[in-house]
Formats: structure tokens, C-alpha cells, sequence
């Protein structure tokens, strides 16, 4: 028995997540203004974020089925009680100050809602019938709205997200969805109505940046100067100038791709790219490879979650979606997503390694 | 508790199968449009963005050049450049101001007024920039601070240059003042050429020589982050000072004139006949220009504008003055070109005249009479009958006429800014002005009282005309410009203006041989100042009659100023100065002796006279001043 299968670690995934891990170092290096205390801090968190994916790979995937209500129940309970008593910060009320480490239960929604929906559909024959799935509808609906309400529109979407993924991979007839998309394009006036003033901006901006340079253009136009400037082969590792002279804001965060465009231009896009791409299809080959419907409901649905947090990510820098915070997984610095993304890595290599020899 | 239902795999991993298949091709749609976009940002518009990014990054700081210094003909400085210390504090880099403050007033002198300043500019400060907590700094404070800077975070001194007169008011009126610019004035072109300056010259040679003084601005490429603060420097283009400039000014000449003044408003001006060169520009009273550098405060300002000798006026240039007796020479050059004028024919003097068929009388300043008079005793003692006389016979459009000659009634073309033109009456000037003309107003032009008005400068440039032979230079203040590096001196060349034609000029050589009986003769109206000269001077006496407001008293009063026109040595002069002193009385007395000096001093090296036995001495000792 190798360590890999010992410590019930998929071996491309890791490789590939180590490399992802270095780069994520190199770009905090640098996007902090080469503060090695920062980076430091990087590689601690990491440490963490691996620490936990290796952790919840032990756990076998018959153990998340039976804590899947749970988990989710505490998360909502959990989003009750921000709403309750979290803590204000940049005007949103989105964390639980739990002594010197504050926790946001939404992230936590990103896990706990594919979860929950993969048990709810596995319990039966897929694909869903029609009641189960306005049922998943309801069971989803109940996160969405009181992350919404934090405000923090972006997780909520993501949220949904995942439950949507999980609805489509469970076999949602395609009449279904669309209907529903048509229902969803019908209410889009309402939603818009409900939206914050400065989420409407935000959208809008996406069409015109120029519309307010100075203002809520800032960030987009600041972000496309700086992916635009790196060219093809970038202008080089600690040469980002738009983030070293705070052109560029949160550019340790949402927006760390804009300084790794920057500095390694669109070759380092595509070998970036390639990299996620990757794990992503290491994640359905997981999916499919799984033995029973909950694992490969919930495998797939992480990928594909997987997947479109680094493409939204990676739009919003590229001036193609409006600009929510979504961070891009591993390269974001922020804490509690990538412990989340880093669970949701180590529940896949549990479903993969924790296989029943059938044959 | 959990149930897992009994489910038929293979159909299940069919359906996932196809799931994952549309969803592999909608990412990889998505994909695509994320790479399409990138590669438009990053390879096609490459160029635009990195542009942008430079443009952000870099922004150009100018250098401000020193400006010129100002030399007198002889290299005192009158106008030059020196550091002024200024402290700065950047407040977004003060942890705590309260405490940082006490400890600077430790170091430095602080007053109420500094801080209450400080606490307004606070308010309405840019981030990361430093605000102005006190400027002019002692040499002393200066560095007491520079000792302490380390651990003054946020503290910052800075170095400028700032203009100063080192002879305060001395010469003001050529020389001129700097003082800030206004940025939110400069408009267009104007204010594209003072980029990056902060001072521009207001008037005198500062003002006339901006762009020589001023030099070309520097830039240095600075590296800058977002809050504008300068993080390095990359490309330097180096300023290049501004020319210094001589002036034909001596500044000793100068001085003695002023002092000679002393507190009596009046104006004097020194020409060398030959160049043009002006050797003295005095007008008196004088203000001190180093208070308007860096903007005069309105209290003081308003002191010096409602002061009732008018410091602020350049009477030099811009004085407007009825020229009295000193414009009888050049209303005898007219009567010279007349063919009925006859110089040696004589008329008598009895101490009056009137008009024909008019009653009124125009008196002779000697109550008595000065008996027969011809042309050379009339300009000699002054006599008014004789020049009331002429002006009747010659009317005035032709006594006038010739004026010009010695350029009267025009700018001299000095180089200094604001210059007035003098006013001469002629036919066309009195049918514009739509007033009744009386023949009474002809007569007393005759002697130089009336609408006529010249200037200080416009009397020395025609006396100058006059010992220069009939050339007219043209006046100059700056004599040369000289490069800062290399010192190499490029001197301006004597102007010329049109000559006196050659038929006129017979009559120049009298005009300055009676012009010497003025000091020299025994009965001349100057003959006290000639007293033990070494040299010979011709000039002539002037008191003008005005009425004009006295301080401390309603209404107008009847004033003499006194004046006096010379040159000097006869028969060929190196000075010729106008002197006017206003409300002083007889030109002989008043005005005269300031010339002498001046031409004593421009002359012999000294003011003073040692006496020396050029007559006897009975009548050395009689003689009186008129």
C-alpha cells in the first residue's frame, strides 16, 4: 500500500494543487508589495488549507451522507444567527466573531448546500421527479435568501449556484430547466428592482467602466489596464507596477489574477489555466468513477463548482462579468474560502480513494 | 436512517455521463470566451493598457530653474536668489500631532498665528502631501530641525529659492519686482509658459526680461503610486537657469541720487548721450520690492498705495510733469528754423507782457525787468517775456512741431514696461481735446507751463539729444546679458533712433553754447553749481507752476517743481541728467546741485568739489543764487 492510498490522498489532484499552491505563493509575494511576512502568512494558510483537504480525505463518503442534514441545518442555523449577532464589516454583516477567529457561514454554504442536495436525491431513483425537485428547490432557497439578505449577493449566486449544478447533474428533465429559465428571465425586472444600489452599479459599470473612472469604475478599469499591460509574455515576476503603486485595489484578493496577468501575461494565463482545467477534470473523472449516486452527485457538482469559481473569478478581473467577490481559489488570499475549496478538494479524494473493490 | 434505494448504476452513470458532457462543452464555450477575452486585452490592445499602466506609474514633476540675478554696471547685486528653509508636515504620516507640534515649537519659533494657518491649510490638504507649518527659517532653526529630522516622523524641510533685493529699494523702479503667481490667472499660452514656475517678474527688468531671467524648466520623470507620492525617480531633464542680466545702472549713482532726494518725491534720470546707456533711474520715494515676493500683506500694501508721496509710481517713466523753463532750448531750436528768427536781435524786457488789445499781463520771474534780451541771454536767465514773445509770433502748432525732434510726445522706447507717452499740444491734439483754445494758453506753453507734460526720462533723452549732436539713442536700462554658466557677457548694442537732419543741427551748436551760460555765465540761473568745476556743464533751470493737493490741507495748492536739465563736460558730454524735484521750489536751488553730484560723481569719481580758483575771488565770493 503506497502513502498515497494510505493517507487516502489522490496523487495528480495533489501535484497538481502543490504546484497551484507555489504559484499562489509567488503571486502573494508579489502582489503585496514583496512582503515576505505576508507571504509567510500565504504559506501558513495553505498549510492549513492542505492540512484540512488531507484531513477530510480520511473521512469515508458514507460518513458525509449520514452528516449531510446536519451540516446543513448547523449552516443555516449558523446564517441565522450572522443575521442575529454577527459582526458589521465594510457594511455587510456576513461574520460570526468566534474569539480572535471570525468565520463566515456562507462560505460554508458553498459545501454544505451540494451536500444536502446530494443526499436529498440520492435517498431516491434518479432522475428526480418533479415534486423532489421543487422540494431541492425549497431546501436550496432557504440559504440563497439569508446569505442575499447578508448582503452578499456574490456567494449567494455562487450558492445557488451549486445547488442548480447538483439539480442538473441529478437529471432535471431539460423541459424543466428550461421553463425555469424562462421563469427566471420573466422575474429578472423584480430582481433588479430589489438590488442594492450599488450591486445596479456594479452591472451597469460592467458595460460602462468609463462611466466613473474615479468611482465605481475604479476597480474594473484598474483591473483590465493591468491585465492589458502584461501582453504576451507578461512584464515579469515583481514587476506588476499597478499593484506594487496600489493602482490596483485588493490586489491579494479578488484581485491577485489581475497582478499574475500583469506579470506573466497571456502565456501564464493559459499554463494557469491549464492548471485548474485540470483539476477539474481530475474532479469528474472522480465523479465518474464513483460507486454510488451521492458520491458522484456530489463529486461532480464540486467540480463544476470548481470550476466556475475560477471562472468568475477570472471574468470579473477580465472585464467580462461585473465585478462580485469571488475569490479565485488558492490564489485569493482569504480565509475561510479556501478552507472551504481545500474540504471540498479533500471530499473528493475521499470519494476516490475510498472505493469498494467491485471488480 | 438512511435508506439508499436500489438504484440501477449503469443507467445513472449513463445519465451523469451526458450531464457532464454538456457541461464540458458549455466550459469550455465559457472558456473560450474568457481566453478570446484576454488575449483581446493582452495581445491586441497590449499597446493602449500598457500605456495606461506607464501613464499611471510616471508622472513628470518640473524643475524650476533659478532665475537670473540682476547686476548693477559695475556687478552689485540688486536682484538675486537665496534658500529660504520652509518647514512641511505630512499629516497622514504623524501618528500623533499634538505631541509632534510641541516638540517642534521647541526648535522652532511658533506663534498663534503660524499654527492657526497650519490648522487651515490642514483642512484642505491633499493625502501625502505636506502642508506649510512655517517657511523662512533662520539658518539657525533650519538646522536645529535638520538635526532632529530622524526622529520627527513626517516632518519635512524644504529648500526653495526665493528672490531677494539685497539693496531693498534701491533702483525698485528699474529693477522691478517677482512676485507669485496666481495658477488659477494663467490661462492658454500664458500659462503654459509659466509651468512648473512660481514667481514672475511684475515690473521694471523682471518683468521686460521675464523669459531671459526665467530660464527653461526642468522635468523629472517620478515614479508615483496611487496617493500621488513620489516613490523614485526615473529620467531627469535638467533646468537651465536664467541669463543674468547687467544694467548700464550704477547702483552708487543711483544710491547718491536717492539720497540727495532724500524724503522730497522727485525723479531723476542719468543718460550716457553717446550709448543710451541709463546710468541712474531714481524715482522717490521708494519701496521696499522684497515684501511683495511672496505676496505683501493688504495692510501694508494699502500703507504704501494711500501714502501721499505715491511710492508705487514710477515717476522715472511714467511721471507726467509740465517741464517749466527747461523747455525754452528746444522752443529756441524751433524759432531757429524759422527765417524771420533772428538770435542776435534784442527785445526789451520790462518785467511783463500782454497780449495785443488784452489787458492781462504774463509776468517775468524778475519782477523788474532784465532790460534788452536777445536769444542767448534769454535761455542764460531765463527770461519769460522773450519765450512769451516767440510763442505768440510762432503759434502753436509750430512751437510745438518741433518738439518731436527730440522725441517728445513719444515713448522713448526704454526697456522697461508701462511707459508714457508725455503729452505735447498741437492743433490736432487741442481740436480732439474740444475745449476753447485761448492765445493766453499758447503764451504760457511758451515757457513750459500749460497742457504741455513730459517726462523725467523724455527730458534727459532730449537733453542728451542735444549733447549728443542731434543723435537720439535710444534709453537703455540693461546693458548686457550674461550667460550663468560660461559668464560670457552678451552686450546689447546702442539703438539709435532717426538723427536730427543735418540742416537743423547748425542751430544744436548754439543751443549748447548758450546752455553753458546757463552755468557758466555770470548771470546764469545756474551759475552757483558751476562754481569749481573742473569741467564744463551746460543745462538749464526749470520751475513749473502747478496746482496740485498738499497733505493736510483741503483743496489744491499753487507748487513750483523745481527742475534741471544738464550735460556734461562741454564740448563733449558723457552725462546728461533731468532732475526733478517736486514742490521744492527753484530748479537752480533745489534740482541743480543733485545733477552736479551726479555728473561729479560719473565724472571726477567723487560728489564733492574741491574749490579751485577758475575766477577771482571777490567775485567768487559775491555771487549769490538766484
Amino acid at each position: 500500500m503506497s502513502l498515497s492510498e494510505r493517507w487516502h490522498i489522490d496523487k495528480p489532484l495533489f501535484i497538481a494543487l502543490l504546484i497551484l499552491a507555489g504559484v499562489s505563493l509567488i503571486v502573494a509575494y508579489s502582489a503585496s508589495g514583496k512582503n515576505l511576512h505576508f507571504a509567510l502568512g500565504d504559506l501558513v494558510r495553505l498549510a492549513i488549507g492542505f492540512g484540512v483537504m488531507v484531513g477530510a480525505a480520511q473521512i469515508p463518503p458514507d460518513a458525509y451522507r449520514r452528516w449531510s442534514l446536519p451540516l446543513f441545518l448547523g449552516g443555516v442555523l449558523a446564517l441565522v444567527a450572522v443575521l442575529a449577532v454577527g459582526a458589521v464589516r465594510f457594511g455587510a454583516r456576513r461574520w460570526i466573531a468566534l474569539g480572535p477567529l471570525s468565520i463566515q457561514p456562507s462560505e460554508f454554504m458553498k459545501l454544505a448546500v451540494p451536500m444536502m442536495l446530494s443526499w436529498y436525491f440520492s435517498r431516491y431513483t434518479l432522475p428526480p421527479k418533479l415534486l423532489r425537485i421543487i422540494g431541492a428547490a425549497l431546501i436550496l432557497v432557504v440559504p440563497v435568501l439569508l446569505i442575499a439578505k447578508e448582503p452578499d449577493l456574490g456567494t449567494a449566486l455562487i450558492v445557488l449556484l451549486s445547488g442548480i449544478i447538483v439539480l442538473f447533474l441529478a437529471g432535471t428533465s431539460w423541459r424543466t430547466i428550461i421553463v425555469v429559465m424562462l421563469l427566471a428571465l420573466a422575474a429578472a425586472p423584480i430582481l433588479w428592482a430589489h438590488m442594492h444600489a450599488y450591486q445596479r452599479q456594479r452591472i451597469y459599470i460592467l458595460f460602462h467602466p468609463q462611466a466613473d473612472p474615479l468611482g465605481a469604475g475604479y476597480h474594473a478599469i484598474q483591473a483590465m489596464i493591468a491585465v492589458g499591460s502584461g501582453g504576451f509574455f507578461g512584464q515579469g515576476w515583481l514587476h506588476s507596477s499597478q499593484a506594487h503603486l496600489h493602482f490596483l485595489p485588493d490586489s491579494t484578493t479578488d484581485f491577485a489574477f489581475a497582478v499574475f496577468c500583469q506579470e506573466f501575461g497571456f502565456l501564464g494565463n493559459i499554463l494557469l489555466l491549464g492548471l485548474y482545467l485540470f483539476i477539474v477534470y481530475r474532479g469528474l473523472r472522480i465523479a465518474f468513477a464513483a460507486q454510488e449516486s451521492y458520491s458522484r452527485l456530489l463529486a461532480g457538482s464540486l467540480a463544476i463548482l470548481f470550476f466556475f469559481d475560477v471562472f468568475i473569478n477570472m471574468g470579473m478581473v477580465a472585464g467580462i462579468l461585473p465585478v462580485v467577490g469571488v475569490p479565485l481559489p488558492l490564489l485569493s488570499y482569504g480565509g475561510t474560502s479556501l478552507i472551504i475549496i481545500m474540504a471540498g478538494l479533500g471530499v473528493l479524494m475521499s470519494i476516490h480513494s475510498h472505493r469498494r473493490l467491485v471488480n | 436512517m438512511d435508506r439508499i434505494p436500489l438504484t440501477d448504476d449503469g443507467k445513472e452513470v449513463r445519465l451523469l455521463e451526458s450531464r457532464i458532457l454538456f457541461a464540458v462543452v458549455f466550459g469550455g464555450l465559457l472558456i473560450a470566451a474568457l481566453l478570446t477575452r484576454l488575449g483581446y486585452l493582452e495581445i491586441v490592445r497590449h499597446h493602449y493598457y500598457a500605456t495606461l499602466a506607464q501613464d499611471n506609474r510616471i508622472s513628470p514633476v518640473p524643475i524650476t530653474p533659478a532665475r537670473g540675478m540682476i547686476l548693477d554696471r559695475h556687478g552689485v547685486v540688486l536682484a538675486e536668489n537665496f534658500p529660504v528653509f520652509t518647514l512641511q508636515v505630512t499629516p497622514d504620516r504623524v501618528t500623533h500631532m499634538r505631541r509632534l507640534l510641541t516638540r517642534l515649537q521647541s526648535l522652532v519659533a511658533l506663534n498663534a498665528q503660524d499654527l492657526r494657518d497650519f490648522m487651515r491649510r490642514l483642512k484642505e490638504h491633499k493625502p501625502f502631501q505636506g502642508v506649510t507649518l512655517r517657511s523662512h527659517l533662520s539658518a539657525e532653526e533650519a538646522a536645529r530641525v535638520a538635526v532632529h529630522l530622524a526622529r520627527l516622523k513626517g516632518v519635512a524641510l524644504r529648500a526653495r529659492l526665493r528672490r531677494y533685493y539685497p539693496l531693498g529699494g534701491l533702483a525698485v523702479d528699474a529693477v522691478g519686482y517677482v512676485s507669485r503667481i496666481d495658477p488659477s490667472e494663467l490661462r492658454g499660452a500664458k500659462a503654459r509658459r509659466f509651468l512648473g514656475f512660481h514667481h514672475a517678474g511684475q515690473l521694471g527688468v523682471e518683468r521686460r526680461y521675464q523669459k531671459t531671467l526665467m530660464g527653461r524648466i526642468g522635468f523629472k520623470d517620478v515614479e508615483m503610486n496611487a496617493q500621488g507620492r513620489e516613490v523614485k525617480v526615473l529620467k531627469r531633464i535638467l533646468p537651465r537657469a536664467g541669463d543674468n542680466l547687467y544694467l548700464n545702472i550704477d547702483a552708487q549713482m543711483q544710491a547718491i541720487g536717492e539720497q540727495m532726494l532724500g524724503n522730497r518725491p522727485g525723479s531723476i534720470v542719468a543718460l550716457n548721450p553717446r550709448t543710451g546707456a541709463v546710468l541712474t533711474l531714481v524715482s522717490n520715494p521708494v519701496y521696499d520690492p522684497n515684501a511683495f515676493v511672496d505676496g505683501i500683506r493688504e495692510k501694508a500694501f494699502r500703507k504704501l498705495a494711500t501714502n501721499p508721496g505715491r511710492p508705487l509710481d514710477d515717476r522715472a517713466i511714467n511721471g507726467l510733469y509740465p517741464p517749466g523753463s527747461t523747455i525754452k532750448p528746444f522752443y529756441a531750436y524751433a524759432a531757429l528754423q524759422a527765417p524771420w528768427f533772428h538770435p542776435h536781435k534784442h527785445i526789451v524786457c520790462p518785467g511783463y507782457w500782454h497780449l495785443p488789445h488784452n489787458a492781462h499781463l504774463f509776468h517775468c520771474w524778475k519782477p523788474l525787468g532784465m532790460g534788452r534780451v536777445d536769444l542767448k541771454k534769454a535761455i542764460e536767465e531765463s527770461c519769460d517775456v522773450y519765450f512769451y514773445r516767440l510763442a505768440f509770433r510762432q503759434g502753436i502748432d509750430r512751437m510745438t512741431r518741433y518738439l518731436t525732434d527730440f522725441g517728445f510726445g513719444h515713448r522713448t522706447g526704454i526697456d522697461l514696461p508701462g511707459e508714457s507717452r508725455g503729452l505735447v499740444p498741437t492743433k490736432a491734439w487741442i481740436k480732439a481735446t474740444k475745449q476753447p483754445w485761448y492765445p493766453g494758453q499758447t503764451v504760457i506753453t511758451g515757457i513750459g507751463q500749460g497742457p504741455l507734460l513730459v517726462t523725467p526720462l523724455q527730458l534727459a533723452d532730449a537733453v542728451a539729444t542735444i549733447a549728443h549732436h542731434g543723435v537720439r539713442m535710444r534709453p537703455e536700462i540693461v546693458r548686457g546679458i550674461v550667460d550663468p554658466i560660461t559668464h560670457r557677457v552678451r552686450y546689447r548694442k546702442p539703438h539709435s533712433d532717426p538723427a536730427i537732419p543735418r540742416k537743423r543741427k547748425t542751430s544744436l551748436r548754439r543751443l549748447v553754447r548758450d546752455m553753458t551760460e546757463v552755468v557758466e555765465g555770470p548771470h546764469g540761473t545756474a551759475r552757483a553749481i558751476g562754481y569749481g568745476l573742473p569741467y564744463k556743464v551746460a543745462g538749464k533751470t526749470g520751475t513749473a507752476q502747478l496746482w496740485s493737493p498738499e497733505p493736510g490741507y483741503k483743496g489744491k495748492r499753487l507748487h513750483s517743481d523745481a527742475l534741471f536739465i544738464a550735460f556734461a563736460p562741454v564740448p563733449h558730454p558723457r552725462i546728461a541728467v533731468a532732475v526733478v524735484v517736486e514742490h521744492a521750489g527753484f530748479g537752480a536751488l533745489a534740482a541743480a546741485p543733485i545733477a552736479r553730484a551726479l555728473m561729479n560723481f560719473d565724472l571726477l569719481g567723487h560728489v564733492h568739489v574741491r574749490p579751485q580758483n577758475r575766477m577771482r575771488p571777490e567775485v567768487a565770493l559775491t555771487r549769490t543764487a538766484p
